[in-house]
């Protein structure tokens, strides 16, 4: 398995960001989440060495990506990037604390490389997300597709199905990281439809912004050459249930 | 006249004794708007500065600024650690390898001060922050410099325009800052960075 981009919380409290990195990688096995919360003697501010630190830690290769509670943590987390030998190995993502840790937990541990986890920490949709990327060209037709409204009229889909959320509480966070995940390594673009909303399936943020409920009709539309494969995985994920009971 | 590593260092070591002794007045006016730590963050950073300096012995004064920013970087924990680091370190910089300050290099770091807190918190004048009490400080020590004052009268222009933007602070609506939560509410109190920052400005020129 190739390194996954790892994460730092930079809190002011060291329980709440112990709190995150445990709820974060609930759902990210394998991913570097690293908590740096409170000041040395545990109470509460944040610590300039315990961030670089922090930092040191969560990078196994593939970069860090930051995320902060408030304003003054964010300018520590500034700070220990701007300190670094290479200061793009490092990103502060710009996101609610603890969505963004768990949408970038999960983009990470399907493999994402550093610019695609602070997307979706940062909850972006699909078209800024590629263009963030720079990515191939089946992704930008894609993403093209998507800020036109009208993804079929630019390229056909190479694969596509239709889901109905039979688990008692819809698309929620287990769920929706559940999908996220199990698209997230493959070599597709899936976009998740209800409706006239759009989301990108590898986005846990972008797929709780649908707030689809039980008995909502999906329509999961993927590109790419493990389309179908991505199909068949969110189609495999419904018909059980989300691995909920019924 | 010039001020050299030594007088750099009883220049802050003052502003250090400054800082203890107004420790609960920033802990109280923080406490109202902000978080409350304040006046123990800074006490504590410029007191581990004090110690620093002397084990360190830094040569320059440019050596002294810059020990005093990381030290602060490292030991304040709240956010003046990286306003006042971040300020330290530009001024560190603007003043270089030179032996001693200047009038004109002691105006120079302070702008470069300026520069680096609008930097890390991006707030503007009018913010009820600390930029509130600096900027007009920078304005007042240029136009002392353009009227031939030196480094004694540069900085007590600077205290001078401080302490009055620091009380302009009190009837604004905070922007920046833990005091931004408390929108309309935070008016009518005076920003315990912008205080800080003026009460520094007089302990360096009352040591000058």
């Amino acid at each position: 398995m190739s390194e996954r981009v790892g994460l730092v919380i930079v809190s002011h409290s060291r329980r709440l960001a112990a709190g995150v990195v445990e709820l974060a990688g609930q759902m990210a096995p394998g991913v570097p989440l690293v908590a740096a919360g409170g000041m040395p003697d545990g109470g509460l501010g944040t610590d300039f060495a315990a961030v670089e630190s922090a930092l040191a830690a969560a990078d196994q290769g593939a970069g860090v990506v930051l995320l902060f509670d408030l304003g003054s943590a964010r300018m520590t987390a500034d700070m220990a990037v701007e300190t670094l030998a290479d200061p793009t190995r490092a990103v502060v993502a710009d996101a609610p604390l603890v969505e963004g840790a768990v949408a970038a937990a999960v983009a990470a541990a399907g493999g994402a490389d550093l610019a695609a986890v602070v997307a979706a920490a940062e909850g972006r949709t699909v078209a800024e997300s590629v263009e963030a990327a720079d990515t191939d060209s089946v992704e930008a037709a894609v993403a093209e597709s998507v800020r036109a409204g009208d993804a079929e009229s630019v390229r056909a889909a190479d694969a596509e199905t239709e889901i109905v959320l039979t688990n008692e509480v819809g698309l929620h966070a287990r769920p929706a990281a559940l999908l996220a995940r199990s698209v997230a390594e493959l070599d597709a673009k899936v976009v998740v439809r209800l409706g006239d909303q759009r989301a990108d399936g590898a986005s846990v943020l972008a797929l709780l912004g649908l707030a689809a409920r039980k008995d909502d009709r999906l329509t999961v539309t993927a590109w790419g050459p493990q389309a179908e494969e991505a199909i068949s995985r969110i189609q495999r994920l419904a018909d059980d249930n989300f691995n909920e009971a019924r | 006249m010039g001020c050299g590593t030594e007088g750099v260092i009883a220049a802050l070591t003052a502003a250090a004794d400054v800082v203890s002794a107004h420790r609960d007045e920033l802990v109280e006016l923080d406490r109202v708007i902000g978080d409350g730590d304040h006046g123990e963050n800074l006490r504590r950073g410029f007191q581990t500065f004090v110690v620093a300096v002397t084990r360190a012995a830094p040569a320059t004064p440019g050596a002294v600024v810059k020990l005093l920013a990381s030290t602060l970087i490292s030991t304040v924990g709240g956010a003046a650690g990286p306003l006042y680091g971040t300020a330290c370190l530009r001024a560190a910089a603007s003043i270089g390898d030179a032996p001693e300050l200047t009038p004109t290099a002691t105006v120079t770091a302070l702008r470069a001060a300026l520069s680096g807190v609008v930097a890390r918190g991006k707030a503007e004048p009018g913010d009820k922050t600390m930029v509130d009490a600096l900027t007009p400080a920078v304005e007042a020590a240029q136009k002392a410099l353009e009227n031939g004052a030196d480094i004694h009268g540069v900085l007590v222009a600077a205290a001078d325009a401080a302490d009055d933007g620091a009380a302009a602070t009190i009837p604004l609506v905070a922007r920046k800052g833990r005091a931004s939560y408390l929108g309309e509410r935070s008016a009518g109190h005076l920003d315990p960075g912008a205080r800080s920052t003026a009460l520094l400005l007089r302990a360096l020129a009352e040591s000058a």
